[in-house]
């Protein structure tokens, strides 16, 4: 029974320091979306020369899990989003101060083995039988995007896998697992040599527009929005297009 | 012969400070539990573990469970029984060999296979040849978690020859029985716990196979799309959907775990 009682108190101490440990002033906590990362990092290190005083930590993961972090407490000042469903999530819970920007747009290309061996021309193509075509899993934005593709274009297609993130599907193709995907343009822009890009019209029919806000827990308000003001200016729409995004 | 030793009727204590980190270690894994139990909606608790795509890839679970555990008794139990009897050069490396999936990240594993299995991988171009695709398959699902399960099967099953002894097996041999007659009738019989706990090791770590089937297999439901895989995604969407199946998985497991304990314990070899 002591011994019962001693545990619980060493847990209840261990715990007090559990606690989400907050960052030094000066620093500036970034979470964004995983398709940010190549454009963030380049950000935040202009972000920081300007800034002499402020040091960026960023934070890449999926938008959704980012959320859910955030949901548990995790300290941040920025919050960068994939798509508008997980930035209204974050909004409804009370997450965000002030209202999110939209900052870029992202869309769907096909990808398949570099030099394009099973002739894709169009997103008609992907039904063809017998093709190992790799999506994502509808539960995901882009494979909600891919899901408004089908309704628009009344092309059923018939994956032989649904992946859970953009990078698997990415990395099917690579690894010459499947003969084509559907990725992001910024995704197939940094798989360079590795894929064969094939845009296709109707992929304007499913635009992913990536809002940015101020989270209510900021430690530095006026730090975070003029991150926010960098990102939006004509300083990160230069760097947000060199890595395959648009304007909204 | 190595029980006899023991047995006496002197109850030896422990020291009493050894059940402060016990005690930790036990809340260490079951506050976890605890808090998932917490975490679930019960309200919507059945509707959400018996839809259709839960119930899907909890069957998808079990069989391809099932079919990777009886492929790493076909394998790893003759493995197990040439690590512990067989007399080779080299018996250690390869000991040391096959047991690296153990620690291997299973993504590792996963990439590994892929390379070897995959279309164009080592084997995966001949495969092809003859017709037979892997990729995107249940048997690619299968081929991954018996990858990572056979180690425990044949760590469990070498531990149990190893502690057994040869001495019943020197007295068969002495008595004239041919190695096969040996093994049948006095090593299998002698080790036939380790046997089963190995297996049920290797059924419960097939259960819980997630980073080697997503980056080997893919995810399609009812294909390749298991229960841990289908617990991933709904997390994207749906927390309380993946708070229910976990627990539907944590139930099964410890169904087996439990079940297979209750079930060894009367098999006792005196």
């Amino acid at each position: 029974m002591r011994g019962w009682l001693a545990a619980v108190a060493v847990v209840a101490a261990a715990c007090s320091a559990c606690s989400p440990a907050h960052p030094p002033a000066g620093t500036l906590t970034v979470f964004a979306a995983a398709s940010l990362k190549a454009p963030f990092t380049d950000l935040a290190h202009r972000f920081e020369k300007a800034h002499a005083a402020t040091t960026v930590t960023l934070n890449f993961a999926g938008s959704s899990d980012l959320v859910a972090q955030l949901d548990q407490g995790a300290p941040a000042d920025v919050f960068a989003s994939a798509d508008a469903a997980n930035m209204t999530k974050a909004v409804d819970s009370g997450l965000v101060s002030g209202s999110p920007a939209n900052f870029a747009t992202n869309t769907l290309t096909i990808v398949t083995r570099p030099g394009n061996p099973r002739g894709i021309k169009g997103f008609a193509d992907l039904a063809t039988p017998e093709l190992q075509l790799v999506v994502c899993a509808p539960q995901v934005p882009c494979g909600a995007a891919t899901a408004r593709l089908e309704r628009s274009t009344g092309v059923t297609l018939r994956p032989v896998s649904e992946e859970s993130s953009v990078t698997d599907v990415l990395g099917k193709v690579t690894s010459g697992q499947a003969d084509a995907g559907l990725v992001y343009v910024t995704d197939a822009a940094t798989a360079g040599d590795e894929v064969t890009a094939v845009p296709f019209p109707e992929a304007r029919n499913a635009v992913n527009v990536y809002p940015i806000a101020v989270l209510e827990k900021a430690g530095d308000r006026s730090a975070a929005a003029a991150f926010i003001e960098l990102v939006t200016g004509a300083e990160g729409r230069k760097v947000l297009s060199d890595a395959g995004f648009a304007q909204p | 012969m190595t029980s006899e030793g023991r047995g006496g009727t002197v109850p030896v204590a422990l020291p009493a400070w050894l059940y402060l980190p016990a005690c930790l270690g036990a809340l260490f894994v079951v506050i976890p539990l605890v808090a998932i139990i917490a975490r679930i909606d019960w309200p919507h608790f059945v509707p959400l573990v018996t839809s259709e795509s839960a119930r899907t890839a909890l069957v998808l679970s079990i069989k391809t469970s099932a079919a990777s555990t009886a492929l790493c008794v076909a394998l790893g139990a003759p493995m197990a029984l040439v690590l512990a009897r067989g007399r080779f050069p080299g018996r250690s490396v390869l000991r040391a060999l096959v047991l690296l999936p153990l620690v291997l990240p299973p993504v590792v594993g996963g990439i590994a296979l892929l390379y070897t299995f995959g279309r164009q991988g080592l084997l995966g171009h001949q495969l092809e040849m003859l017709g037979v695709r892997v990729a995107f398959s249940t048997t690619a699902v299968v081929l991954a978690q018996s990858f990572v399960s056979l180690p425990f099967l044949v760590v469990s099953l070498e531990g149990a020859l190893r502690s057994a002894g040869a001495g019943y097996e020197q007295v068969a041999a002495t008595l004239g029985a041919r190695p096969g007659t040996v093994l049948r009738t006095v090593t299998l019989p002698l080790v036939w716990p380790g046997l089963m706990s190995g297996a049920v090791l290797a059924f419960a770590r097939s259960l819980g196979e997630f980073g080697a089937t997503l980056t080997f297999a893919g995810s399609l439901q009812g294909v390749t799309r298991t229960l841990p895989l289908e617990i991933y995604l709904q997390r994207e969407t749906d927390a309380d959907a993946a708070v229910a199946l976990s627990l539907l998985l944590i139930a099964v497991a410890a169904l087996i775990v439990i079940g297979s304990a209750a079930r060894r314990r009367p098999v006792s070899l005196a």
